[in-house]
């Protein structure tokens, strides 16, 4: 089935072919290996692990809505969603691109360790949680806890957050252009440098989000207070 | 004691123990956290014997007659299921928590007798992977270290719920044993105490963790069996649920596991014990038609041969060891006694894993205490302690009559205690046959009347 002309559109319908050979057929090509580069998902129709474990650097445009753990642990691709994104969306992410036109729902980019994950609509609770590196840039707003234990890594939210937004937060930034309805333990505001206004615009700019100026958001990070366990802190647990 | 006056009488309630954690308490603050595993009496497998053949059953010839210990893991839906020499394995033990030469003796230990060996909490390492024939890779809820191409490497996915030393709790790694190089591997700040998430980042419940599974399948291509781990507490549901997700091999872990840092009050007083947990997960495999076909592994407190064989007599497909590796290993020798002393502690004794001033080198980051030990001379021993449970299995088994070890069923064992009974369904040891009918029938009668 894998075609040698990497120039060519390869479509693959998921009325009429399995999820698993559609995720075989996109794992064929790790490390190089002759095939399309850019791939179309027609009728994803919600299913789950859509284009999950990719290591190559291809396109794959998902025509329609993705269930859970879409793009899953994505390694190299650009992946994108023209519709919503269930549970879990790039969760592990290590690298490459992963983008949703709608609205996607909780954990987005749980645990990524790199690349960049795009919601161009709103994202759920929980967006970026323990996020390991992975930028996120949310066009809408996030819900609760989002950024919960995050590590490192940026999260970007051109709308509002939704509760506890940063709870015991390790090193990951976070910036918020609208209302945070409230931060987590050991999360507070902090002071939006020059370094910070540059890395913002770099980072919308990467998202293709041009309608929004870097200097209109707050940042927030870690108090660091958290870090080893001290009784004082007790009603922080 | 033997300096004491007789007249003096130690409390049950307030013995010396309970004395020093109140005081402690009261200093410090803070509860104690602690390694190892429950050290309270609980019922266990010494509360079983085997029955032995006579003339009503016919024992195998030791040395002579074989009796096999092969155990493949995963034949329900992965295309390369884990092929055992033994049925016992490595539990998952973190490179943080350990040293990197202990996992290194580890997983040498187990691939010289044929078994796996399990990652932990923190990632796999490059020595782990390279001295581990057959290794399987433990999903977290902290997910550190996590990435597709160590689950391609795997040779199996373990999906770590909960663990028996805390069923409920997220891991601990306090800022002594975070080093530059686990702090690397976990993507954290050098030093700061390190708590791990109790629950997992992107799935709740039993059909998340149906889909979570789908995913890990089709990531590697649905080659490697996946496992689910559950601390022991409402184990006939949570075995149900686990093959209901999708499981292909289920892990249960009584509360005598051990760990490498929880806090005393959870170790000693959440999860059920062994035990009674296997007889649980094994009903739920039957009713679902699952039995043998799931495999089942039961970890906590196994440390001989005899606590092997008990476990699969009650319905167990392997057990794993972890506590009882590390002492294989030296941990709590007396030849380190001295070291133990030094902080606090005797061989015999230790617990405070937690700390990483470990005098053996095993449980610590501290470079120059992990150069004491040795990993070769570590898979040497870890290798020779597998062989004799294995052996005594073995030995139990052919008593029985069996010619594997999996031969081995509830009907070869009597209780001791009536606990022991009534948890594993074993008749007690010398009861009168039909007795417990008896009592059925007349308790039975009784409310009739009422």
């Amino acid at each position: 089935m894998t075609t040698v002309n990497e120039t060519a559109v390869e479509v693959v319908d998921l009325a009429t072919t399995t999820l698993r050979e559609l995720n075989q057929r996109l794992h064929d090509l790790a490390g190089g290996a002759p095939g399309s580069r850019h791939w179309r998902v027609l009728n994803p129709s919600g299913a789950h692990a859509i284009a999950c474990g990719i290591d190559a650097e291809i396109e794959v445009e998902i025509e329609g809505h993705a269930g859970y753990y879409c793009a899953g642990m994505n390694k190299f691709a650009t992946v994108r969603v023209h519709g919503n994104a269930s549970t879990g969306l790039a969760e592990n992410i290590m690298s490459g691109t992963v983008i949703v036109e709608g609205n996607a729902s909780q954990s987005v980019a749980a645990t990524g360790r790199g690349g960049l994950v795009v919601v161009n609509g709103d994202a759920s609770a929980r967006c970026g949680i323990s996020m390991k590196g992975v930028d996120i840039v949310v066009r809408g707003s996030v819900g609760h806890m989002s950024a919960f234990m995050a590590q490192t890594g940026r999260l970007v939210v051109c709308g509002d957050a939704g509760d506890a937004l940063g709870d015991s937060i390790y090193e990951a930034r976070l910036y918020v252009r609208g209302r945070v309805a409230g931060l987590g333990a050991d999360c507070i505001e902090k002071e939006l440098r020059d370094e910070h206004v540059a890395e913002l615009r770099e980072l919308l700019a990467r998202a293709g989000v041009d309608d929004a100026d870097p200097s209109e958001f707050r940042r927030y990070g870690s108090a660091r207070q958290l870090y080893t366990f001290k009784i004082d802190n007790v009603s922080a647990y | 004691m033997s300096d004491l006056p007789p007249n003096l009488r130690e409390s049950y309630l307030y013995d010396r123990t309970v004395i020093a954690e109140i005081q402690r308490a009261a200093r410090e603050g803070l509860y104690d956290i602690r390694g190892f595993g429950a050290k309270r009496k609980l019922p266990h497998f010494d509360d079983l014997l085997f029955l032995g053949a006579s003339i009503s059953r016919y024992p195998l010839e030791g040395y002579r007659e074989r009796c096999g210990t092969e155990v493949t893991l995963g034949t329900r839906f992965a295309k390369k299921p884990l092929e055992l020499k033994i049925p016992v394995t490595i539990a998952g033990m973190s490179f943080g928590a350990l040293s990197a030469p202990a996992k290194e003796a580890l997983g040498r230990g187990a691939t010289e007798v044929g078994t796996s060996t399990t990652t932990g909490d923190g990632g796999m390492t490059p020595e782990e992977r390279e001295h581990s024939k057959t290794l399987v890779y433990q999903l977290l809820p902290s997910r550190y270290g996590m990435n597709p191409d160590d689950l391609r490497r795997a040779d199996a996915i373990e999906v770590v719920v909960g663990q028996g030393a805390k069923p409920g709790g997220g891991g601990m790694l306090l800022g002594h044993k975070i080093s530059d190089r686990v702090a690397a591997m976990r993507n954290l700040p050098k030093g700061i105490d390190q708590r791990s998430a109790s629950r997992h980042p992107d799935w709740t419940g039993p059909d998340d963790l149906e889909i979570k599974i789908g995913e890990l399948r089709e990531i590697t291509d649905w080659e490697k069996p996946i496992f689910v781990k559950v601390g022991a507490t409402r184990t006939y549901y949570d075995v149900q649920l686990a093959v209901k997700a999708g499981a292909d091999v289920i892990v249960v872990d009584g509360m005598q596991g051990g760990t490498a840092a929880t806090q005393d009050v959870f170790i000693e007083h959440v999860g059920i014990p062994t035990l009674p947990a296997i007889p649980l997960a094994v009903q739920a495999l039957q009713e679902l038609g699952m039995h043998r076909q799931v495999q089942l592994i039961v970890s906590g407190g196994i440390r001989t041969g005899a606590d092997v064989a008990k476990a699969l007599a009650l319905g167990a497909d392997a057990v794993s060891i972890g506590v009882a590796a590390l002492i294989a290993m030296g941990d709590n020798s007396p030849e380190h006694d001295a070291g133990y002393r030094e902080i606090g502690s005797a061989a015999g004794y230790y617990d405070d894993y937690q700390a990483g001033r470990d005098p053996t080198g095993i449980s610590t980051q501290d470079e120059e205490l992990a150069a004491r030990f040795d990993p070769e001379l570590g898979g040497r021993r870890i290798a020779n302690y597998l062989r004799v449970l294995t052996l005594e299995a073995q030995t139990l088994a052919r008593a029985c009559g069996k010619s594997h070890v999996h031969n081995l069923e509830p009907e070869d064992l009597v209780a001791l205690t009536i606990e022991a009974s009534l948890m594993t369904g074993v008749p007690l040891a010398g009861m009168r046959l039909g007795l417990l009918d008896e009592i059925a029938e007349r308790v039975a009668a009784r409310l009739a009347d009422r």
